[in-house]
């Protein structure tokens, strides 16, 4: 069972519950005021604007009572994966490194993009492969990756960039970089490579009804890394 | 006092009679805003009851938070409103709070919302405060319904000089909900108990709809900013899940959101509907400071409330819900049998009214006359153009920012969260899921206010048919629309005269195409320093999509398709995007309209739509033939070569606005197919060549190349509304 962690204004929680349940896997929502996430296998942190975006999107809801849960969940080895908002809330509760700043363009962006698969060693992109272009849409003003260049250096010698914006021939050029994110990144994963940030949306690309479908690469991935509880 | 609250004296002596003595303070400012233009109808209602309203798909017609029709036992709710004077004073705001009032009204209905659309007008560009006014309006609505999690799948964005001291800004909201749960705005059950939900109640709007929406705009409009409410998508997502989940629970008895006159209009309405009383304590009403005056909390319009309606033995459960989700809760009051509105603040009373005198406002039958200058405009001629000058005007009239691709805006509105957006904005409509269904909805607004300038009773016909045209393209029976009529002041004869044209041409299409009015909003006061708007009615389409019809696309697909046009073509460029952005005129007649003609062209689409037989599907409107084709072209990123007969000029071939009309491309093999359902329609089909190559070439005369056409309609918004960043 997949928990589906909902904060007061989360918008996107029914949204990845269907595109999991697509893809045969079972979610439950869980209300940011639990404290035990122990039945589970898995998290999602799904977007929105948790608490409004208030003082700093994802800050207060990193001090939400059920992020003590995820942060164990997370140390247990278990796949914990925040999406767009949820990254920020990574990102502000320490899951993560770095920060998501406004977009360079200082607009809202909501369309297709191109990310290029840049390590298929982690529990969210097992199933795809290095060098793999897949288009996922985004939908943020908040999605312009930052962090230290010390931090930076560390994330490249890891192999923990996930996904970085790219054209659609795979090539990371400044034109594919819809918010000006440092070195195109798009996904970051943690040092344990079980904790995955990404703006772009996968449960919005993996629908057949609705377009591509080149999001279930992240979810089926996550899926088959659930480990029983 | 009374004239300064927009009274005027016998409405203020007809007051005295209802209450048997002279209103005090706060009753004053409850008759006021009560009786005001944008809350009784008051020069309206007498016209819109000529409106049909009735058909097989609609569950609630006019009168409730929102029109409600049937699609597959769903219930879809659906709603215009308008709020163009407050984002014209504060436009990020103006815009925000116009999202969050239509989601109320839709959420009263009990359904969930589901899409947005913005139709918006504004001034020319060339001006920076029609831009200052055009990005705010975008950024606001982006701002808070990306927020609240309502993905915003459509509208329009056009420009007319006549906008710029008073832009349009209206919202639709469709909603979904369970057809056994359905909620109305009644409070029945004396005893039963009133709570406010969600925001704090402040200074702020107070006397919006009096000061703001019932008089016209005039210098120094800044002065008016705290008039304008401070939008907080953050609550409004709290309510909304705290109200749908109370009724999911069956805790709710009637619902009403607050909008427009506050407390005083949710209390006094919801009461008089149910033919009950209501009494209320403004001590227990959540402030945000201290020491409002009684009549600032009964007409503030502070956002993001409504009142519910819930028995005594449920309020317990009810607040511990609402605790949980987050969302602010207050027990208000209760419901009586006194049919009266009665205010305590404490133990004093401080208002005591017949709750249904105040939604039974004065009616008018106010002066109407045909403008003096009508004849002259209509006999203006326009010029034509030679053949060597086609190419060029086609470009520009691509680039034309009514006519341009609004893709830097519907990029700054989150248009696929809730994952039902099957055709996404850009398209004739928006098609989407309906949860709870297997059947899909096309919606779609529609309006001209061009063609409405030079023939009112004919423009607003032309928004219904334009609105058809665009859900037929989708392959969907339209249903039912919803309207938002924005006219300028009712004072004046000549406004009042286009309103009634307006209303009958409005009433006379609904009728032909068979599409009922669910209900809508009427706007009027939309002038500036006596500069009036051109009448703008607004139409908002709803059509429902057959199981498994897949929608086609309106851009070419495969090299080989034959282009065909559907619909006879005449020369009839009055009104057009033609003479509008090539001379600078708004003049002559519009396009005429055979309503039936309408309808048959429509079926015929409808049916090759569910019978596969069409490749892409474009409807024509503004721009014609030219744009249609070029639009057709950059969407699919295919060319086209097409002859045109010899019976119209070039130009006119290209830019006339004839009306039921079609571009469609098809596969050879199934021409036969679509040549049995025009001919079984009446309807003729001409074919114009075949889809394939780079370039647009029209005979030989025009030949444009697709990097061409896609620089000229996509690249020229951005730069117009933007151009200090492109």
């Amino acid at each position: 069972m997949i928990a589906v962690v909902v904060f007061p204004g989360s918008n996107c929680e029914q949204d990845v519950a269907h595109a999991l349940g697509l893809l045969g896997a079972e979610s439950q929502f869980v209300w940011h005021l639990e404290t035990d996430l122990s039945a589970f296998s898995a998290a999602v942190l799904p977007g929105g604007f948790a608490y409004g975006d208030y003082l700093r999107t994802g800050a207060i809801a990193a001090s939400s009572p059920v992020m003590a849960s995820v942060k164990q969940m997370a140390n247990e080895g278990k796949p914990v994966i925040g999406i767009c908002n949820g990254f920020q809330i990574l990102c502000e509760a320490g899951l993560l490194p770095g920060a998501l700043r406004r977009n360079s363009g200082l607009r809202f962006r909501c369309m297709p993009v191109n990310v290029r698969v840049e390590t298929s060693n982690s529990a969210f992109t097992s199933l795809g492969v290095a060098g793999q272009v897949l288009e996922i849409p985004i939908n943020h003003f908040e999605g312009n990756y930052y962090c230290s260049p010390n931090t930076l250096v560390e994330l490249e010698a890891n192999d923990r960039v996930a996904l970085r914006y790219c054209d659609a021939q795979g090539k990371v050029t400044q034109e594919a970089n819809p918010n000006g994110a440092l070195g195109n990144i798009a996904g970051v994963l943690s040092d344990g490579r079980n904790v995955l940030g990404m703006m772009p949306h996968p449960e919005r690309a993996a629908d057949p009804e609705l377009g591509p479908i080149d999001g279930r690469v992240i979810l089926e991935s996550m899926i088959r890394a659930l480990v029983p509880v | 006092m009374h004239r300064r609250l927009g009274l005027t004296d016998e409405e203020f002596e007809r007051i005295g009679e209802i209450l048997g003595r002279a209103p005090n303070r706060a009753e004053l400012a409850m008759y006021s805003v009560m009786w005001s233009e944008h809350c009784s109808y008051k020069s309206s209602r007498m016209h819109l009851k000529t409106l049909p309203s009735e058909g097989p798909h609609v569950l609630i017609g006019p009168g409730e938070g929102a029109g409600v029709i049937e699609v597959d036992g769903v219930a879809v709710a659906m709603r215009i409103e308008s709020h163009n004077h407050p984002s014209f004073v504060e436009p990020i705001q103006g815009a925000a709070t116009g999202i969050g009032g239509v989601v109320r009204d839709v959420l009263s209905m009990g359904a969930r919302p589901i899409a947005l659309l913005d139709p918006l007008r504004f001034g020319g560009l060339s001006d920076a405060k029609n831009r200052f006014l055009a990005r705010g309006v975008i950024s606001g609505i982006s701002s808070y319904g990306n927020c609240i999690g309502v993905p915003t799948v459509g509208g329009e964005i056009k420009f007319e000089d006549c906008y710029s001291g008073n832009p349009l800004v209206n919202v639709m909201c469709i909603g979904v909900a369970p057809k056994d749960r359905l909620m109305r705005a009644r409070a029945h059950g004396p005893g039963n108990k009133v709570l406010l939900l969600g925001s704090k109640t402040g200074r702020d709007g107070i006397g919006g709809v009096s000061v703001l929406a019932s008089a016209t705009l005039a210098a120094g409009a800044a002065d008016k900013r705290p008039s304008v409410q401070v939008g907080d998508p953050f609550t409004e997502k709290l309510v909304i899940e705290a109200t749908l989940s109370l009724i999911e629970k069956g805790l709710v008895v009637g619902v009403q959101d607050l909008g427009g006159a506050g407390l005083c209009c949710a209390t006094s309405e919801s009461a008089a509907s149910a033919g009950t009383g209501m009494r209320i304590d403004l001590d227990r009403v959540p402030l945000r400071e201290p020491g409002l005056e009684p009549f600032e909390i009964l007409t503030s319009e502070s956002q993001e409330r409504m009142l519910l309606v819930v028995k005594p033995e449920d309020v317990e459960e009810a607040l511990g819900e609402c605790l949980r989700l987050g969302a602010g809760v207050a027990v208000i009051g209760e419901v009586t049998t006194t049919g009266r509105l009665q205010v305590f603040q404490g133990k004093e009373l401080v208002a005591d009214v017949p709750a249904a005198s105040l939604g039974d406002g004065p009616i008018y039958d106010r002066p109407a006359k045909r403008p003096d200058w009508l004849d002259g405009l209509q006999a203006e001629e326009i010029p034509g153009l030679k053949d060597a000058e086609i190419t060029a005007a086609i470009l520009t009239i691509l680039a034309s920012p009514s006519i341009a691709s609004k893709r830097w805006a519907f990029e700054q509105y989150d248009h696929q969260v809730m994952l039902n957006t099957v055709v996404k904005p850009g398209a004739d409509a928006a098609v989407l899921s309906v949860p709870g269904s297997k059947l899909r909805i096309a919606v779609t607004t529609d309006g001209n206010g061009r063609y409405c300038h030079l023939d009112p009773y004919l423009g607003a016909a032309h928004a219904v048919a334009e609105a058809y045209r665009n859900v037929s393209s989708t392959g969907a029976e339209p249903a039912a629309i919803t309207n938002c009529l924005n006219f300028g002041s009712p004072l004046r004869p000549e406004v009042m005269w286009q309103f009634k044209e307006a209303v009958r041409g409005m009433g006379d299409a609904c009728r032909a195409l068979n599409v009922p009015v669910t209900g809508g909003n009427v706007s009027f006061y939309n002038e500036s320093d006596s500069t009036g708007i051109f009448p703008t009615p607004i139409v908002g389409m709803v059509g429902v999509l057959g199981e498994g019809i897949d929608p086609p696309p309106m851009g070419f697909r495969n090299e080989g398709d034959v282009i065909m046009l559907i619909g006879a073509t005449d020369e009839e460029l009055g009104g057009s995007e033609y003479a509008r952005t090539l001379f600078a005129k708004v003049v002559g007649r519009p396009p005429a309209l055979d309503l039936e003609r309408e309808a048959a062209a429509g079926g015929v689409i409808r049916k090759a739509v569910a019978e596969s037989l069409l490749r892409s599907v474009h409807d024509l409107s503004e721009g014609g033939l030219a744009v249609a084709l070029a639009e057709a072209c950059v969407e699919g990123a295919i060319g086209a070569k097409v002859d045109l007969p010899e019976n119209l000029s070039l130009f006119a071939w290209l830019f006339s606005e004839t009306s039921s009309r079609y571009l469609v491309s098809i596969g050879e093999g199934s021409l036969g197919q679509l040549q049995v359902l025009l001919d079984a329609a009446g309807s003729v089909g001409l074919t114009l060549g075949g889809v394939g190559g780079s370039s647009l070439e029209i005979g030989s005369i025009v030949k444009i190349s697709l990097a061409d056409l896609k620089d000229a309609h996509e690249g020229s918004f951005a730069s117009a509304i933007d151009p200090g960043v492109g």
